[in-house]
């Protein structure tokens, strides 16, 4: 092992306060820390300043106050290559994309990845939630300890030869700790607000922001016998489970989206948080990545996410050809939505996961779920 | 190891005695030159020194000087004040397509507000042709603006040519001089001109301050507006340091100007030389007959510019690449591309490196090197 000071690692700087913590804590661990700001979309406000120039402007600050190099990447090509035209494609497909899992996978991860070696990285450190271990010369991703902040959902995709060059500073730190860190040093985003939702969307109203890119078909909301419950806006700003923004109210219980019919633009809908409609038993999973491939079984039992925060569940895990899974639920789940992400656990090790594609309950596909 | 610094073109450092001269508008000398007072006068005294030192170099009148915050404020104010001025005689104006964003902008601005202008795009070795300005010219024509040397790639335009071919014409000819001044003998008995941007920091003096020749016979209006300043041109209290260290700083200009570009032409054929002795890949944009001495742009076919400056900084060298926007990150030139075509990688994988005056042969050695360096590290990872 090379000393601390002679190991370069590049950390890829959002400009908020987790991303500014881990620098710190590498500077302070002695490591030769570069700050990288990417760049992966182009947009600009009403005075044409580009958007991303106040988030870069933090960057500069906290890298000044840590005495550290910093440098910033354009990816937007990458990233609208392949990023945003996947999270296009699965909207027409009338599914809900997860665009944080892709851009780990395509962009931080890979395109960013072969910039910092490019650069002479001997690391590539980000402010993820997660952890990073080695056992026997095996590299594996653990939970971050926060519970609350875990990330590793939207690290699924990652290998165990990435995983090898990766180091997340954060990922023994609950997150009250990371902003405590901030403040005691001083950060400039120690009190910077965390952003949310999609990146590239910020704090804008979803609908119109798709609406720019897909033309919005209005249809009929309908159970699933037929019976017409009044009109949706367009399929792609409804998700499987959505409660609000339906516009049917009435006598009895709150609705629900249970599917999408793409073909004849009918949105899906049922009365009752426990809806039948809403729970299934199985799923198979599409583009499933194990991060340590070696020593995965070809069936085993274990736990499962199928959204991000969601508690784990018990389940069976089938392998199938052609990187795709069979996925047994223990008890049955409900609102499992085509297109998020399942992610499997052993413990605290997240083992890898994949894309939800096929819904299946009692032995039957749930092709209302789209 | 020192910083090897290749990025003049950008900025230079201030030299020592420009330094030394603003020193006492700091301190006993810090009066406003509009005032009737000692100190005022004072002020006042330095400033129209400042003048004619500009004024003797490029053989103006004092009077045909006028003070600007910077090149930028000095091109603005020949486009924008030649057109107001103007419009009377025309709407039309000309100017090339790999111009400094403070002329393509101004022009911008005046198409909003109702002139035309036409942008001639320059060829493969970025040269426009003086035949083509004059093609271009109609009776509406009221300026054509052409720079000298282009501040990314160094290629220069034939400005004198132009210049003399719109003496017949009621055109007034602009030029940006900022990446040339010093250089070339860019006068007869008169500025090769009707107007000419420069400005301080490029030759060794402060940031802040650049200036305008305008041929005294030039109707133009101002674009900053108060206590009169300037013969009414350029209102605003003098920024009486900065004047004063450009004042010195175009003192130091070497009369002998062949001898000034030998200097930098030994330079950059030390650098090209180094990189050939290193068997370096790379091509120079432009031709080195046509580029200025200080400046060469050079591509490294299949090294991103970005990853390639990134490297060099680390290695503690400075260079550049077109330009980057607000949020730091790397935009591929647009006067490469408007030589090589928008979609050119040539855009996006070259770098420029740009000499001064403290610059050495050694530190060209020394850079050539580090460049071979990084680029086999760079090549054996992709393979």
């Amino acid at each position: 092992m090379k000393e601390n000071k002679q190991t370069k690692v590049v950390i890829g700087m959002s400009g908020g306060v987790d991303s500014s913590v881990a620098a710190l804590l590498l500077k302070e661990q002695g490591y030769d820390v570069v700050g990288i700001f990417m760049k992966n979309w182009d947009d600009t406000d009403e005075n044409g300043v580009c958007t991303a120039t106040e988030d870069f402007n933090d960057v500069v600050r906290v890298c000044h106050q840590l005495d550290i190099p910093y440098y910033s990447v354009n990816f937007e090509k990458k990233y609208w290559d392949y990023v945003f035209t996947y999270f296009l494609d699965e909207y027409k497909a009338g599914r809900t994309p997860n665009p944080d899992v892709m851009c780990n996978k395509e962009i931080k991860f890979k395109a960013f990845m072969d910039y910092a070696l490019s650069l002479g990285a001997d690391y590539l450190a980000t402010g993820h939630y997660a952890q990073v271990i080695e056992e026997n010369g095996t590299y594996k991703m653990l939970r971050g300890v926060d519970d609350n902040k875990d990330q590793t959902y939207f690290l699924n995709q990652l290998t165990e030869d990435v995983l090898s060059k990766v180091m997340f500073p954060l990922g023994r730190l609950p997150k009250s700790d990371v902003r405590k860190i901030a403040k005691e040093h001083n950060l400039a985003t120690a009190t910077k607000k965390d952003s949310t939702g999609i990146c590239f969307i910020g704090e804008r109203n979803f609908k119109e922001f798709l609406s720019n890119y897909l033309p919005a078909q209005p249809g009929e909301m309908q159970t699933l016998s037929g019976v017409k419950q009044g009109s949706h806006d367009g399929l792609m700003y409804y998700t499987i489970g959505q409660r609000q923004g339906l516009g049917i109210g009435g006598p009895g219980e709150p609705w629900f989206v249970v599917g999408k019919n793409i073909e004849k633009n009918v949105l899906y809908v049922e009365q009752g948080f426990h809806h039948p409609s809403l729970y299934s038993n199985e799923l198979i999973a599409t583009n499933v990545n194990w991060i340590n491939e070696s020593v995965v079984e070809e069936e085993f039992i274990c736990t499962a996410k199928f959204r991000y925060r969601q508690e784990d569940s018990q389940v069976t895990v089938r392998r199938l050809n052609d990187n795709q899974a069979h996925v047994i639920f223990h008890e049955e789940e409900r609102a499992i939505t085509p297109g998020q992400a399942v992610v499997f656990y052993d413990g605290d090790v997240c083992l890898g996961g994949g894309t939800i594609d096929e819904i299946i309950k009692n032995d039957e596909t749930l092709n209302y779920v789209g | 190891m020192e910083y090897i610094y290749l990025d003049h073109a950008a900025t230079t450092p201030v030299a020592t005695d420009v330094k030394e001269a603003m020193e006492p508008l700091y301190k006993e000398a810090f009066g406003n030159p509009s005032s009737i007072h000692a100190l005022g006068r004072n002020a006042r005294f330095y400033v129209d020194e400042a003048r004619r030192t500009i004024a003797r170099e490029i053989h103006a009148q004092d009077d045909e000087i006028i003070f600007t915050s910077s090149g930028t404020e000095a091109n603005n104010l020949a486009i924008i004040g030649v057109a107001y001025a103007n419009k009377h005689k025309g709407n039309h104006l000309i100017t090339t397509n790999q111009e400094h964003k403070s002329v393509l902008n101004s022009m911008k601005f005046l198409e909003e507000n109702g002139f035309r202008v036409t942008y001639l795009p320059v060829n493969q070795l970025g040269e426009i042709s003086a035949k083509s300005v004059q093609d271009s010219l109609t009776d509406q024509t009221i300026l054509v603006s052409v720079m000298h040397a282009n501040n990314e790639t160094g290629v220069m335009q034939p400005i004198e040519e132009i210049s003399a071919d719109l003496k017949e014409h009621q055109a007034y000819f602009h030029t940006d001089v900022v990446q040339t001044f010093g250089l070339y003998t860019l006068y007869d008995d008169q500025p090769v001109a009707d107007l000419m941007s420069m400005s301080a920091h490029k030759i060794n003096g402060p940031k802040g301050v650049g200036c305008l020749y305008v041929n005294k016979d030039v109707q133009i209006s101002p674009i900053l507006f108060g206590g009169d300043q300037e013969r009414m041109r350029r209102s605003g209290t003098e920024d009486v340091p900065h004047i004063t260290g450009f004042g010195k700083s175009v003192e130091r200009i070497s009369k002998d100007k062949e001898q000034a570009r030998d200097f930098y032409n030994v330079l950059k054929n030390t650098l090209l030389q180094a990189l050939n002795d290193y068997e370096v890949t790379y091509e120079v944009n432009g031709t080195l007959e046509q580029t200025s001495p200080t400046i060469v742009n050079l591509y490294f076919p299949t090294i991103s510019a970005d990853i390639l400056l990134t490297n060099l900084d680390m290695e503690k060298i400075a260079a550049a690449s077109g330009s980057a926007c607000q949020a730091g990150s790397f935009e591929p030139s647009y006067v490469l591309e408007a030589m090589y075509g928008q979609d050119s990688e040539r855009a996006r994988q070259s770098i420029r490196f740009s000499f001064g005056e403290n610059n050495t042969e050694e530190e060209m050695k020394r850079t050539a090197k580090i460049l071979s360096e990084i680029i086999i590290r760079l090549k054996g990872m992709k393979n």
